[in-house]
């Protein structure tokens, strides 16, 4: 597979360190394990929102981290697309603004008809001039979706994107995730502790156990059993 | 009360005090929040201290540095023409520098609760430092930015002791509502006092009020 993303780093925020080492190609790669494992802190590094204590981070073949070489590439140049957790989006602005923020580069009139055309694509075009504040949970991180690849990021990273949200509403954002990383031939890297999510939408599995990386795998869709078997509980 | 030129004085000395504090007070609120360099920590003190020292050695510095001897003074008389000690300009200095902090304070504590992703979205969305800050930081702090002006505002129309050791208490000329209300009581007018005291009084309200009301609904 073609690398998107590598990663073999030790970071450190505060009194917590995790050794992260993998790579991922196309398609979802999910980052698994339990809460405090490290899965959020590698994202922020990828994204260059940390610096790696140690080691490095390349980004489709370009190092944008590297300690030993004293390489940084600025967060702002990394051409990422990033979802938090609760959106992060902006709410003294208007949906429609929160992504035509996100659009690189054109006029302001171009920018918006990005933005239009990326609330469509993620189903929330009629929600464009709607308060931000009044949204639900669901169509904030649509939203913010419509955000992340509004800039034509060559990398996704997803942070517990769907951790806040009720089960109906997670399925049809897994298979919307889905069906834009496919279209847009992306490489993502979602952050969950949801097993859910790995049987429903990912390629790969990277494994967590507290401060470190255990290796990565690749998993079916719709297994359930491949990653029971992964974390050693098939029976 | 039958001379309204201290009222009418002290509020466009608060005005002018407002515009300089509330921008060096926000400028100042975000390389503290934000910036790590060394002497960060000296440069809280100094923008602090007028809060801690007594109103008349912050005027008796003020004095000094702007006096008609002073570098700043020399300069100031070269250019306008008049010394700028004793003037109404000396008193919006004097009333800038006491409210600096109040504004400093409130400012960078809402600069500080500003959600970093929201800010990382930002950054992430490829915007350089300066746009993150006019269109995430700034924006999502307004209310306590607002506060902390206000309150700036307040200190600045009440202040007594910086103004009158630089701008002196030359009645119609540099004579505040707070001076005059000294000097009202000084002279036994009781009835001047009263309403002058009265309408400060009001004011410091109105605006306590208001800058509740901004912090209340912040969440």
């Amino acid at each position: 597979m073609t690398t998107a993303v590598a990663v073999d780093a030790t970071i450190t925020t505060g009194p917590f360190t995790v050794e992260a080492r993998f790579e991922a190609g196309p398609g979802i790669t999910a980052l698994f394990g339990p809460s405090g494992a490290g899965k959020s802190v590698t994202l922020a590094a990828i994204a260059g929102l940390l610096r790696p204590a140690a080691g490095w981070v390349a980004i489709d073949g370009e190092v944008v981290a590297d300690t030993t070489r004293a390489v940084h590439v600025p967060t702002q140049q990394r051409r990422l697309g990033m979802v938090f957790q609760h959106a992060a989006l902006l709410t003294h602005r208007s949906p429609l603004d929160n992504v035509g923020l996100a659009v690189r580069s054109g006029p302001s009139a171009s920018r918006r008809q990005e933005a239009r055309r990326w609330l469509d694509r993620v189903h929330a075009g009629h929600l464009a001039a709607s308060r931000t504040a009044t949204l639900s949970g669901g169509e904030q991180q649509r939203v913010a979706l419509a955000r992340a690849l509004a800039g034509g990021p060559r990398l996704l990273l997803l942070d517990e994107p769907f951790s806040a949200l009720d089960q109906p509403t997670r399925r049809n954002l897994r298979h919307l995730v889905r069906d834009l990383v496919d279209e847009q031939e992306l490489a993502a890297l979602v952050v969950t502790h949801d097993l859910a999510d790995i049987t429903a939408f990912a390629d790969h599995v990277v494994l967590y156990e507290p401060g470190r990386t255990l290796g990565t795998h690749a998993v079916r869709r719709g297994h359930a059993d491949d990653v029971a078997a992964l974390l050693g509980l098939a029976p | 009360m039958d001379d309204w030129f201290p009222l009418w004085l002290s509020v466009r000395v608060a005005f002018g005090a407002t515009v300089i504090a509330g921008g060096a007070g926000i400028g100042f609120a975000y390389v503290l929040a934000k910036g790590r360099f060394r002497g960060r920590g000296l440069l809280e003190a100094l923008v602090t201290l007028p809060i801690v020292l007594p109103p008349t050695v912050l005027g008796y510095y003020l004095l000094t540095n702007l006096g008609v001897n002073s570098p700043v003074g020399r300069a100031w008389e070269g250019l306008v023409g008049e010394p700028l000690v004793f003037t109404p300009t000396a008193a919006v200095i004097a009333a800038s520098v006491s409210a600096l902090p109040f504004v400093v304070r409130t400012a960078r504590a809402a600069i500080e609760g500003v959600d970093g992703r929201l800010e990382a979205a930002a950054r992430v969305a490829g915007h350089p430092e300066w746009r993150v800050a006019a269109l995430v930081t700034l924006p999502v702090a307004a209310r306590g930015l607002t506060a902390g002006v206000a309150l700036g505002f307040a200190r600045a129309l009440g202040d007594f002791g910086a103004t009158v050791m630089v701008a002196g208490n030359i009645p119609g000329r540099t004579q505040t509502m707070p001076i005059a209300v000294y000097d009202a009581v000084q002279a036994g007018d009781g009835s001047t006092a009263r309403t002058g005291s009265l309408l400060l009084v009001g004011v410091a309200v109105v605006v306590l009020l208001a800058v509740t009301q901004l912090s209340a609904r912040e969440r």
